[in-house]
């Protein structure tokens, strides 16, 4: 089938880089380099972080959005804007946070001009790990509300006013059940955000211009055109050791959306 | 009853969401704004800049055909293998669903290396493969697309009786590209529709890829210019945006008519 051809060529071409000439001496590399365990360190916090706090606004502004009394037009606004968002990323979105967190961004200067405060002088920068954050929130918000939306749609009314009606408080109600009910969903999904971060490059290398912040993606690139050590093994092994934490990461977001599937309608 | 109201810690996080989303635009809105010479508000010589830089022309216009090509490709592809899937092989679904994923857990980053070491090095590709990015690249993005159209497509196909239609077709009389070509196709236009301007946004986005294997497109073009020219690099920024905007756009308006929708998830970065 024509499906399969692709798919597996990258397979093999993942495989055939781990192994090519050098078998286990590229994957071990990874384990004892201190650098590259450095980036996959700094690959990962990040990624943990913008999941993280990704879900949790993600969530709130999600479900800000769906309770009731919050008008259909809200919604509807959040639910494109998001759709659209989560399709942001790479080159242009590290511009428009460099045109506005950079050094001679909009709202550093703003800041600047009416606080007195250069952000710069106190620790921020936009191509430091909080910056790259910053930037990856931008679109893992978007992300989480687009995933998340269906299963807060799916928390029935008429659960809520059993509960109420039983007499349950509004903390024994998402304690008893509509955490249990989401849980599978939200934990689903703050796993697709973490992989979602932890394979992004273009983002990165904008905002870092290729250097300053060690991160997988990035020595990856290195390595491939050269720049800095130009080590082709250590970009396949690198590849390699990504392409392995994101596939421990499928094994688990696969049952998660098996069980998470179980209350949608 | 009466209506109910807009509970207050709704409206703070809502309106927290919004500023944390549109101060990014506005700024780049405003930075693009500026006067080259001065850096005071306002100017549109930046505009002016990028079009009259032929670079901005030829990378968008290779930005574009390497995305029309692979929405040809891709849908040429997928129509019918999924159209088959469903009639014939549903038992696949499971599987094809799971190849659909496989893209996520092998990111750009890591398809460019197993594709450069694979065919330069393994199957030591003539240039005139490898060179060409209508045929390296696109063959990259085919695969990069392939779950968004495969979800879209999927979804598309779900909501047809496959079945009946193409029992209905062939008792009329009708050959196999026939039935595919004029009852499937027009049934799924919506789908196949969506599919094609979500691989629009991927095509014109993606940097990975295009960058680490030497190309030229629209993106490498913006990176290039960021790094030194801040004000129509602003510009620049503002126009891919749009472009992007205006594919997802098109796929809402066109799923809304056609009373559909299907869920996408992020890409190219």
């Amino acid at each position: 089938m024509f499906l399969i051809l692709p798919a597996a060529t990258v397979m093999v071409g993942a495989f055939k880089g781990a192994h090519g000439g050098y078998t286990f001496d590229n994957v071990t590399q990874i384990v004892q380099t201190a650098n590259i365990r450095n980036a996959f360190w700094e690959s990962i916090r990040i990624s943990l972080v913008t999941a993280f706090l990704g879900g949790l606004l993600g969530l709130l502004i999600a479900y800000a959005a769906i309770r009731k009394g919050t008008p259909g037009w809200v919604r509807s606004a959040f639910g494109t804007f998001s759709g659209v968002a989560a399709n942001f990323g790479g080159i242009p979105l590290a511009f428009a946070f460099i045109a506005t967190l950079g050094t001679i961004g909009i709202v550093t200067q703003f800041i600047n001009s009416v606080f007195g405060i250069n952000i710069y002088e106190h620790g921020f920068a936009i191509w430091s790990r909080n910056g790259v954050e910053l930037v990856y929130l931008y679109f893992q918000i978007p992300l989480m509300i687009l995933v998340i939306a269906p299963a807060i749609d799916g928390l029935r009314a008429e659960w809520s006013e059993a509960s109420s009606n039983l007499g349950a408080s509004r903390f024994q109600y998402w304690r008893h059940i509509g955490m249990p009910v989401l849980l599978p969903s939200i934990l689903g999904a703050v796993i697709l955000l973490f992989g979602n971060s932890f394979a992004a490059y273009a983002t990165a290398y904008s905002l870092t211009s290729g250097t300053g912040l060690p991160l997988v993606p990035i020595l990856i690139g290195n390595d491939l055109a050269g720049n800095v050590f130009s080590n082709p093994h250590e970009g396949q092994a690198l590849a390699f050791g990504m392409f392995f934490v994101l596939a421990v990461m499928m094994l688990f977001y696969i049952p998660m959306q098996r069980r998470a599937s179980r209350w949608a309608k | 009853m009466r209506k109910p109201r807009i509970a207050p810690s709704a409206v703070v996080w809502l309106v927290l969401g919004a500023a944390y989303f549109l101060i990014p635009l506005v700024a780049t809105l405003l930075f693009s704004l500026k006067n080259p010479q001065t850096g005071k508000c306002c100017s549109l010589s930046a505009y002016g800049e990028i079009m009259h830089d032929p670079q901005f022309w030829a990378t968008i216009k290779v930005s574009f055909r390497l995305a029309l090509e692979t929405i040809a490709v891709g849908l040429l592809l997928f129509v019918p293998t999924i159209y088959w899937v469903h009639l014939k092989l549903p038992r696949l679904r499971p599987v094809v669903g799971f190849m659909a994923l496989v893209p996520f857990v092998i990111p750009p980053i890591i398809l460019v290396v197993g594709l450069l070491k694979f065919y330069k090095d393994t199957l030591h590709a003539p240039f005139w493969f490898l060179g060409k990015p209508d045929l390296f690249l696109v063959g990259a993005m085919v695969i990069l697309a392939f779950p968004y159209i495969y979800f879209s497509l999927d979804a598309g196909f779900r909501a047809i009786d496959v079945h009946t239609l193409t029992e209905a077709s062939r008792g009329l009389g009708a050959s196999w590209p026939a039935t595919l070509g004029r009852v499937i196709l027009p049934n799924i236009r919506v789908a196949a529709l969506s599919g094609a301007f979500l691989t629009l946004a991927i095509v014109l986005g993606e940097f990975t890829i295009a960058s680490l294997s030497a190309f030229h497109t629209f993106p490498t073009y913006l990176q290039q210019i960021n790094e030194d020219k801040a004000y129509p690099a602003a510009a620049a920024t503002l126009m891919s945006f749009g472009i992007t905007w205006a594919a997802m756009l098109s796929i809402l308006l066109v799923g809304r008519r056609g009373g559909q929708r299907t869920v996408r998830v992020g890409i190219g970065r």
